[in-house]
């Protein structure tokens, strides 16, 4: 067993580990016990298992734990914001009721929190493709642009 | 607004009502699992709880599936007890605690869970009402947060009138207790927040698939790779290298591997040298409609029978008009692959799922181990969205199975291709049909057949593990109810509508959101849209024409989803279309089960004559079902069934081999992605004095019918086979 540390939600934790290509996401939620990155199909094709990695939205479902060390930010969905304190994509996903069964809800918010960080005023035809890849099955896709929208205004 | 309530009409409401509280423990009406909480149907207690600080607990046995229900029903209760909705707990499907109310389907949680729940609520607020005026002597009283005054002055709450005592009050069907006047909803009808979002986006909520209990070990199954296959041989000796990896266990053909992580039961099931026998169960895909069409026939049903649809069809000069439509098989393709734990400690097992129906899975878990139902407790824990019966069921008799083996607690996880692969299917539908009209485009008879596959005799689905293991489970199993709405709601002079129940379907069915009904209503207001062509007729008119004119409801939602879309009259298809993408609108209508919501559908689409693509750009939906309980919440629902349903009208379509599912990921089984959703414009007919109808299925059984209606308007092609592929269109095209 071999041991290592990473930055996740602004704190340093040592995570232990049998093997390296063990995906970050097993990490996250079983080692860390997150639940904000799901697993959806372990093959990156529906991004319900969505972190933000020095700012960018990657899979964490395919990115294997040798790939990441302490000096890159981990950030997950309860590292954007709380019930409390929501961040604002979240709480535009609250205003806008954006969720149904809300499996797929974490992936929707991180990769629009990325894509909002660099696109301050985008269009609705904008918001669409930059969701392309991420895989809703409740049919929440009008309220989950709407949200966005209302996220970036 | 506080609601005068005199304790004489209190009592009248409810011939049945026992109006006294007994000590808490000392109700009747406990079974099994030594629970001393009555499950009953006929008892209060069974589906609500009030403590001496106020606090209401809900047992509801229907579950939220992730359509936010559990919101709905909160509302219910706290609206007919008049308490704050924060004031309300809701425990839900847990077989030791909430009563059997049937399983969670076809759109009746409302329509039936929620109503017994408001008669427990109202019952339970009578008797409280009837204390009060024993202890505050008058019988003028209001009710207001769960606080019941006597003129401004006197006051007593609900909490101290129940104190630590039960309601101890039967309910009988028969003779329902009074509820409130709808004028007097106040939480009923508005758009309350769900309960669960703020945890679901930030990452708060627990899901089955984050659920743990100490001591878990984790579980992976190895599937055969072909269905039927034997287990043959197992090497397992580079998987119990892995460090990590507890047991490999090997039960008849079922074959799984159980580690401390995660990650070690995926890298020892990976690392497991399997040899299965050749098995070749299924038919070729490309002649699938054939096999069904073969298929031994073991029942025929008429669901309609009206005049003499035989003598018609022969009469001189009848123009008889014929086709047949079809319907893939789909998978249910929830986004988080079916997970479930169990634990046996001293011969009884506990089962944590998101199954739709724990205590049914109780039964089952039961008879597949050979226990005592008494000694099996089913919990539900919401899990991603299922729209039907889906894998949640299959993975808690993997959990159990493994967990009895290994002797400790057992989470099993499967993963996206155990989904794809091995969660039952919305079975293959054909329909053929034919029609008469005489020389105006009057319809003189209807006649269809439906070859779906044979119901019952019971309503649960065999168990995958069960059936691997070679453990007792339900051997013949389908959807009984996918005959419903192959009768239709027209009135012509003869119709005839027959079910031939097949023997037998390709692959393990069950039922997906609108099973049967919205196979059936896609070729049925199809083929009522080819007749309104031939008649030269408005389609929406022709509908208008033939609906039951004392139908005011169905009349009023065709008329208001006109208005909504700005409907021109004329008939399909469009003669002034032209250009390489063409316009195309189609309208379709249901009366669900012909007996309950109301759903008007027009659907606006272009078709790319080049490529043979279809986009839906706007649906217009008007949607009556009764009182309305939370209009967003009902809005979300007919959203998320407009774009699932444009999704597996245009696109799904599950592929295989003759051994096996091949679809087995997002890439061989795609969806419908953001760019390609509609805009959804919905307006909602509140009915607040009618009874509340189901809104999770309805609006799905219109969409695959509107879509293939406008393209026919947009190009002049009829399209009868679902998925609508730009391949499909582009063949139907030459075709034409």
């Amino acid at each position: 067993m071999a041991i290592k540390s990473l930055t996740v939600n602004g704190k340093r934790v040592p995570v232990t580990y049998n093997d390296p290509q063990m995906p970050l996401l097993y990490v996250l939620r079983n080692d860390l016990g997150l639940h904000g990155p799901r697993f959806g199909c372990g093959l990156g094709q529906c991004g319900a298992c969505t972190v933000h990695i020095d700012g960018a939205a990657v899979r964490s479902c395919i990115t294997p734990l040798s790939t990441v060390d302490v000096n890159k930010k981990i950030v997950t969905l309860e590292g954007l914001g709380t019930p409390e304190k929501p961040h604002r994509v979240q709480k535009a996903f609250i205003d806008e009721q954006a969720a149904q069964c809300g499996y797929c809800i974490n992936g929707m918010i991180m990769e629009s929190a990325a894509f909002l960080a660099k696109n301050k005023k985008p269009t609705e035809a904008a918001i669409k493709v930059a969701l392309a890849n991420n895989l809703c099955r409740c049919g929440t896709h009008a309220r989950i642009v709407r949200a966005v929208k209302r996220a970036s205004a | 607004m506080n609601i005068q309530i005199s304790r004489r009409e209190a009592l009248l409401g409810s011939g049945a009502l026992i109006v006294s509280f007994a000590l808490a423990g000392s109700s009747t009406g406990a079974q099994g699992q030594g629970s001393a909480k009555p499950l009953a149907l006929t008892e209060v207690d069974s589906f609500l709880a009030i403590d001496k600080t106020g606090k209401v607990t809900v047992y509801s046995g229907k579950v939220d599936l992730g359509t936010g229900i559990t919101t709905a029903l909160r509302q219910i209760v706290a609206d007919e007890l008049d308490v704050p909705m924060n004031r309300i707990e809701l425990v839900q499907g847990d077989t030791l605690l909430t009563p059997d109310q049937g399983k969670t389907w076809a759109s009746v949680t409302i329509q039936i869970g929620g109503m017994q729940l408001r008669q427990a609520a109202a019952a339970a607020r009578q008797a409280l009402l009837a204390e009060a005026a024993k202890k505050l002597g008058t019988d003028n009283l209001t009710v207001a947060d769960g606080v019941i005054m006597a003129g401004g002055r006197k006051k007593v709450s609900y909490g101290e009138l129940i104190g630590d005592k039960n309601f101890s009050i039967k309910l009988d069907p028969k003779q329902p207790v009074k509820e409130k006047s709808p004028k007097d909803y106040k939480i009923v009808g508005k758009s309350a927040p769900r309960v669960d979002i703020p945890d679901k986006v930030t990452g708060r909520f627990t899901y089955m698939q984050d659920f743990h209990v100490p001591g878990m070990l984790h579980g992976r199954v190895v599937r055969p790779p072909a269905i039927g296959a034997k287990l043959e041989k197992v090497d397992d000796s580079a998987a119990r290298r892995i460090p990590g990896v507890a047991r490999v266990v090997r039960e008849g053909d079922f074959l799984g591997v159980v580690a401390t992580s995660e990650w070690d039961a995926i890298r020892g099931a990976d690392a497991l040298k399997v040899t299965w026998s050749k098995s070749e169960t299924l038919p070729e895909q490309a002649k699938l409609w054939e096999h069904v069409r073969a298929t031994k026939v073991v029942k025929e049903d008429a669901t309609s029978n009206v005049g003499n649809v035989a003598e018609a069809l022969a009469k001189e000069g009848a123009k008889i008009r014929k086709a047949t439509y079809d319907f893939a098989i789909h998978t249910h393709g929830s986004i988080g692959p079916s997970c479930a734990i169990a634990e046996f400690k001293d011969g009884k097992l506990t089962s944590w799922s998101a199954s739709q129906a724990t205590h049914d899975l109780r039964k089952q878990l039961a008879l597949m181990l050979g226990l005592s139902p008494d000694n099996v407790r089913c919990i539900y824990v919401e899990g991603a969205g299922c729209y039907g019966r889906n894998g949640h069921e299959d993975a808690a008799a993997d959990a159990a199975l493994l967990a009895k083996i290994v002797g400790a607690p057992v989470r099993v996880q499967w993963s996206r291709a155990d989904e794809h692969g091995w969660d039952p299917k919305g079975p293959p539908t054909l329909v053929d049909l034919q029609a008469s009209t005489d020389d105006a485009g009057n319809v003189t008879a209807w006649d269809s057949i439906f070859y779906i596959p044979q119901a019952g005799p019971e309503l649960n689905v065999p168990l995958v593990a069960a059936d691997l293991a070679g453990m007792p489970t339900a051997k013949v199993s389908f959807p009984g109810n996918i005959f419903q709405l192959s009768a239709i709601p027209y009135k012509f002079p003869n119709v005839r509508t027959v079910c031939r129940r097949l023997e037998t379907t390709p692959l393990r069915p069950s039922w997906i959101r609108t099973p049967g009904r919205m196979q059936n209503t896609y070729a049925n207001e199809c083929f009522f849209d080819e007749l309104a062509a031939a008649a030269g007729a408005d389609p929406l008119e022709f509908r208008l024409k033939y609906l039951d004119p004392a139908d005011k409801r169905g009349i009023e939602v065709l008329e208001r989803v006109a208005a909504l879309a700005k409907w021109e009259k004329r008939p399909s298809p469009n003669k002034a279309a032209s250009g390489n993408v063409v316009k195309g609108r189609g309208v379709s209508y249901t009366k669900y089960e012909l007996v309950r919501t109301y759903v008007g559908a027009v659907a606006e689409v272009e078709v790319d004559r080049s490529t043979g693509r279809i986009t839906v750009p706007r649906f217009y939906i008007t949607h009556d079902c009764g009182q309305i309980i939370n209009p967003d919440g009902l809005k979300s629902q007919i959203e998320g069934n407009v774009i699932q349903t444009v999704s597996r009208t245009l696109i799904e379509e599950l592929k295989f081999d003759r051994s096996q599912v091949t679809s087995l990921d997002w890439k061989s089984y795609p969806i419908l992605t953001f760019p390609e959703v509609p805009e959804i414009v919905i307006e909602l007919i509140d009915r607040p004095t009618e009874k509340p109808w189901g809104a999770g299925e309805p609006a799905a059984a219109v969409i695959p019918s509107a879509i293939s209606n406008a393209v026919f308007d947009a190009i002049g092609v009829r399209l009868r086979s679902i998925p609508y592929t730009p391949a499909k269109v582009l063949v139907a095209m030459q075709a034409t």
